[in-house]
């Protein structure tokens, strides 16, 4: 962003859904109409390095028609959510898998995959 | 092998004819071009049971509603089929109308019908309390009735089979060659099945099936009719059928418990293709605009669901065609059965026998036919003590996967398993109910589909909602 | 006769939540009634995240927002039925409740009960009760069903997607769709306004420029067999279609995500009045419905845009139950009852009203606006008298706004309103 430069951004930390104001300044991004300091982190990183979480589900290889929910645990790259659908789709797990297992570790080195639900 | 008979069209006059033709010792098959049976004007229709007052004296359609109305009430108790006589009230808003109620009284006693009488408004209103205050007089009908037409249909078609007789689902009929002895009927995909007679009961086809004997004199014209169906919750705002005078300007729309005790409303009467099941914006309104004119607190806010349905409108003659082929003397046709046609059908079938036996069927009786059947969703029907000893057996029974109508796994694995077998969404709901509440199928349609890939032995994604091109999944995750 | 002090009707984070407030509050003779195969609800099928920052602080996905609440049941050692359905509430003696269930196992079989908390949720607007016309095909799914087909089943309805209604369930399809491979072409909103939460709109539909067409509807569904298209049309205020503003969009699949609605049908066979606006129960701060220990709670009650306020409102209902068996089925004694009207732009208010008592608590009302509006302020009053005025930088339709009244300015007052100003 030039300095001057102004973009109106949602942010999406919370249900909320504050309406953000990101100014550049000559110090730097200057964020307002968040109500937390959360929505001034969002918006830079919204303008810089957009991220996001992945929540899908994975086939459980040894239970006939069973998905587990699955999440990052972190956020990774925004531009990379397809590759890592992609990549996600040739994984398969083992029950018995439960909430919180890694059950694919290190995608793109952002973030751990880990199980959301538990299949016995 | 070759069929004495085959029956061209699995609606209710198709299928109770083939139920009709296993009381005697005959070989019977059932062709029926769609993947359930009542797939066409017995799918989606008033489904009343009419007293016999409209028809014009002297007509087949007359005779045969009247004998058909005196026979439903048994015929389905034999097959388990929902049936109440609940009566209808012809209404009149004017005293132009109040004399056409009065010419329709003496139609119907010319015709036989029983229990007629032409009341006053109040008198109305006190049988009927949420009546429109603008009407001032009715012809009070005591005779006529509510049915479940698909479940008839589907009822008939399982008892004929029951009793021996064959059903071809997806059987497209588009060419038939008669030696003279046996007649070879071909499908679109080329299957063939012999027989010695032939049955047209094909609805909106029936000219078609004609034209195939030779006889090509009747031509078919598609009428819709559009309905809006409500909550259950609305079912008791009348206890008869509600009809308007019939003027100039239509037929007047109807208000009517069902057996199932929702609230029905329609038909709307538009010339349409056949094949065109839509509803359009027009059509609804019209509902809406004229059904409060008779019941004004009909609240269109509880719509479950809205359908149309096709009439066979023929256009040579307003009367059934109900006759022996001119060209072809092994057949019988029946052509144009239109309204009163759900009334009429079980004299339909008996007629068409007669005619069936006239043209050479030796009728020789079957003692082993069972005329009774126990509908898959008898369940519900059962008391307390009762459904706990059928839960015991099959514990299915004590699952409950429609959670609106309180459909168990039960019923619809006896659904999937009961002679004709349902094999899509639609057929499973037709016969159970499943889907046809509030909440129309949105919660139980994955755990059906699972039951029906089940019970066909195929992948869930081959699961239709009506038959071949109607998939409900494109395919598995990738 | 089976017995019980509590039974709860539905094991969805409503039910969990009361189970486990009630028994915390010490009625612990509990049973909860689920009709799916576990705990949990619809909750199960929701793998998204976005739950739980209120009542964990952290945020969770559906799963497993349901599984804390689960294992909270399981932790007590409260008493649940699974793949049972209730089929009825009806009154005995004494003030009991002889709730009517069914399932393999028991068959049919009866439970008295002192107190009743329905947890019973919702469902989702049909195509049926839409009123779409055209032809009826295969295709046509709410985003619920979608959304079990494709998360729970692994299963993909459809390819080319267009969806009607832009609630949330419908939004979060949108993003599950398109990561799957569909291609979602168009979200229709009947409304000038979206009907989900702002975030949602940026990360389930900007995030993959999936458009979203406001005052938009669609007016008639093409295809014999399967979906083969759709027309959309642009709507006048009066929300009518204008046929001159149509198009012709090619689809597969239709998915609809236009409102849920509270299933209250044994509410209603239990013989207690719903509201005309929630579609629910009246009642009162406790979420009493008229009916003496018959309590209603989560989305049976009104539909709610977060299930931490589920949790939170399932905490009051499961509190006060345990609290009326405690006293001898008897409610605490109330010096009167207030009305709870709603002004304005103020659509509906739970609780509905308010009893009482001399050591009056503070009620935290619940209420919708009819409308989008920026900077108002809510106003509760005592008839003309004004008691509170929170200033509020915007209001709309899909989030739920609450004020807190104190017991001191109940226990004045005759008549409370809220209105929006």
């Amino acid at each position: 962003m030039k300095i001057g430069e102004t973009k109106e951004l949602i942010c999406i930390n919370c249900p909320m859904g504050c309406n953000l104001t990101a100014t550049m300044t000559e110090s730097g991004l200057k964020v307002t109409g968040n109500t937390c300091p959360r929505g001034e982190k969002y918006a830079n990183e919204e303008l810089t390095h957009p991220t996001r979480t992945l929540t899908t589900t994975l086939r459980v290889n040894n239970r006939e028609g069973k998905y587990v929910p699955v999440k990052t645990n972190g956020p990774i790259s925004k531009e990379k959510l397809f590759e890592a659908m992609k990549v996600l789709s040739e994984v398969t797990v083992s029950a018995p898998v439960k909430t919180g297992d890694v059950v694919f570790a290190s995608l793109f080195g952002e973030a751990d995959v880990i199980a959301t639900g538990t299949v016995d | 092998m070759t069929y004495d008979v085959v029956v061209v069209g699995a609606g209710v006059v198709g299928s109770l004819t083939a139920r009709e033709l296993t009381r005697y010792k005959l070989k019977v098959c059932l062709l029926e071009s769609e993947a359930d049976v009542a797939m066409g004007a017995s799918r989606a229709n008033s489904a009343i049971v009419h007293g016999g007052y409209d028809p014009v004296p002297g007509t087949l359609k007359a005779k045969l509603n009247v004998e058909g109305t005196v026979m439903m009430e048994g015929l389905c108790k034999e097959l388990d089929v929902g049936y109440r006589k609940n009566g209808s009230m012809v209404v009149a808003f004017s005293d132009e109308q109040l004399e056409h109620v009065k010419m329709l009284k003496e139609r119907g006693e010319k015709n036989g019908v029983k229990g007629l009488s032409v009341i006053s408004g109040d008198e109305a209103r006190k049988l009927e309390p949420q009546l429109s205050d603008t009407i001032v007089g009715a012809l009070l009908c005591t005779s006529s009735g509510i049915v479940c037409p698909y479940n008839l249909a589907v009822a008939a078609a399982g008892n004929a089979m029951d009793n021996g007789a064959d059903l071809k689902l997806n059987f497209r009929v588009t060419g038939i060659s008669d030696d003279g002895d046996k007649y070879v009927v071909t499908s679109e995909k080329g299957e063939k099945v012999e027989a010695r007679y032939i049955v047209n009961a094909a609805g909106l086809g029936s000219d078609a099936v004609a034209a195939l004997l030779g006889d090509d004199k009747w031509h078919l014209t598609a009428k819709k009719g559009e309905y809006m169906l409500l909550d259950k919750a609305d079912g008791k705002m009348v206890d008869r059928t509600i009809f308007q005078t019939p003027t100039k300007a239509g037929k007047g729309i109807l208000v009517t418990p069902t057996v199932d005790g929702n609230l029905l409303t329609g038909p709307t009467s538009e010339k349409t293709e056949k094949g065109d099941k839509s509803t359009t914006l027009e059509g609804l309104d019209k509902i809406k605009s004229t059904a409060v004119l008779s019941v004004p607190k009909v609240d269109f806010r509880d719509v479950i669901t809205s359908f149309s349905g096709l009439r066979a409108s023929c256009d040579e003659t307003d009367d059934f065609v109900i006759e022996q082929s001119e060209k072809s003397k092994r057949a019988v046709h029946a052509v144009g059965i239109d309204s009163p046609g759900l009334s009429a059908s079980p004299a339909i079938a008996v007629y068409i026998v007669e005619l069936l036996k006239k043209a050479g069927v030796k009728l020789e009786r079957n003692e082993k036919f069972n005329p009774n059947r126990v509908s898959c969703s008898h369940f519900r029907h059962l008391s307390n003590e009762e459904k706990n000893e059928w839960i015991k057996k099959e514990p299915a029974y004590g699952r409950i996967i429609c959670r609106c109508e309180n459909v168990t796994e039960g019923e619809i694995l006896a659904a999937l398993r009961q002679n004709p077998k349902a094999t899509t969404l639609d057929a499973v709901k037709r016969r159970t109910r499943a889907g046809m509440g509030r909440c129309q199928a949105g919660f139980c349609t994955p755990f059906t589909t699972g039951l029906i890939a089940q019970e066909l032995g195929i992948e869930e994604t081959k699961v239709t909602k009506f038959g071949e091109g109607s998939e409900l999944l494109i395919g598995e995750r990738k | 006769m089976l017995k019980r002090d509590i039974v709860i009707v539905g094991g969805g984070p409503a039910g969990c939540a009361a189970a486990v407030a009630a028994f915390d509050a010490g009625t612990k003779d509990i049973l909860v009634i689920e009709r799916d195969e576990s705990l949990g609800g619809i909750l199960k099928q929701c793998i998204h995240n976005g739950f739980g920052l209120h009542r964990f602080g952290e945020e969770l996905t559906g799963p497993e927002y349901a599984d804390r609440y689960k294992n909270m049941v399981i932790e007590r050692g409260i008493d649940y039925m699974v793949k049972t359905m209730v089929l009825s509430i009806e009154y005995g003696h004494d003030n009991t409740k002889i709730v009517t269930a069914m399932n393999s196992e028991n068959g049919v079989f009866a439970i008295e009960a002192k107190a009743v908390i329905l947890c019973m949720g919702c469902r989702e607007r049909s195509r049926g009760q839409l009123n779409i016309p055209g032809d009826r095909p295969a295709g046509v799914y709410t985003a619920g069903t979608a959304q079990r087909f494709i998360n729970i089943k692994g299963e993909m309805p459809g390819k080319n997607v267009v969806i009607l209604g832009s609630g949330d369930i419908g939004l979060i399809m949108a993003r599950r769709m398109t990561l799957e491979g569909a291609n979602v072409k168009v979200v229709c909103e009947l409304m000038p306004y979206s009907g989900g939460l702002n975030r949602n709109i940026v990360q389930c539909l900007n995030d993959f420029n999936i458009p979203l067409k406001l005052s938009h509807t669609i007016a008639k569904i093409h295809g014999k067999n399967r979906v083969e298209g759709v027309t959309i049309a642009k709507v006048d205020e009066r929300l009518r279609v204008i046929p001159e503003e149509s198009e012709y969009v090619e689809c597969d699949t239709i998915l609809l995500s236009c409102g849920l609605i509270p299933e209250n049908e044994l509410t209603k066979g239990a013989g207690i009045s719903l509201d005309n606006v929630t579609k629910g129960a009246v009642v009162n701060q406790d979420r009493e419905t008229e009916k003496d220990g018959v309590y209603a709670c989560g989305n049976v009650l009104h539909v709610h845009d977060l299930v931490d306020y589920v949790s939170e409102e399932s905490d009051i209902a499961g509190k006060a139950a345990a609290k009326y068996v405690q006293n001898g089925c008897r409610n605490a004694d109330r010096i009167k009852t207030i009305t709870v009207e709603k002004q304005g732009a103020v659509r509906y208010t739970v609780p509905q009203r308010i009893d009482v008592s001399e050591n009056q608590e503070d009620v935290k009302v619940y209420f919708r606006v009819g409308a989008v509006l920026k900077d108002v302020s809510l106003v509760v009053r005592n008839g003309d008298q004004e008691l509170m005025r929170i200033k509020k930088r915007k209001v709309a339709p899909g989030e739920m706004e609450t004020v807190k009244i104190k017991g001191n300015m109940l226990i004045d007052s005759d008549r409370i309103s809220i209105s929006v100003e």
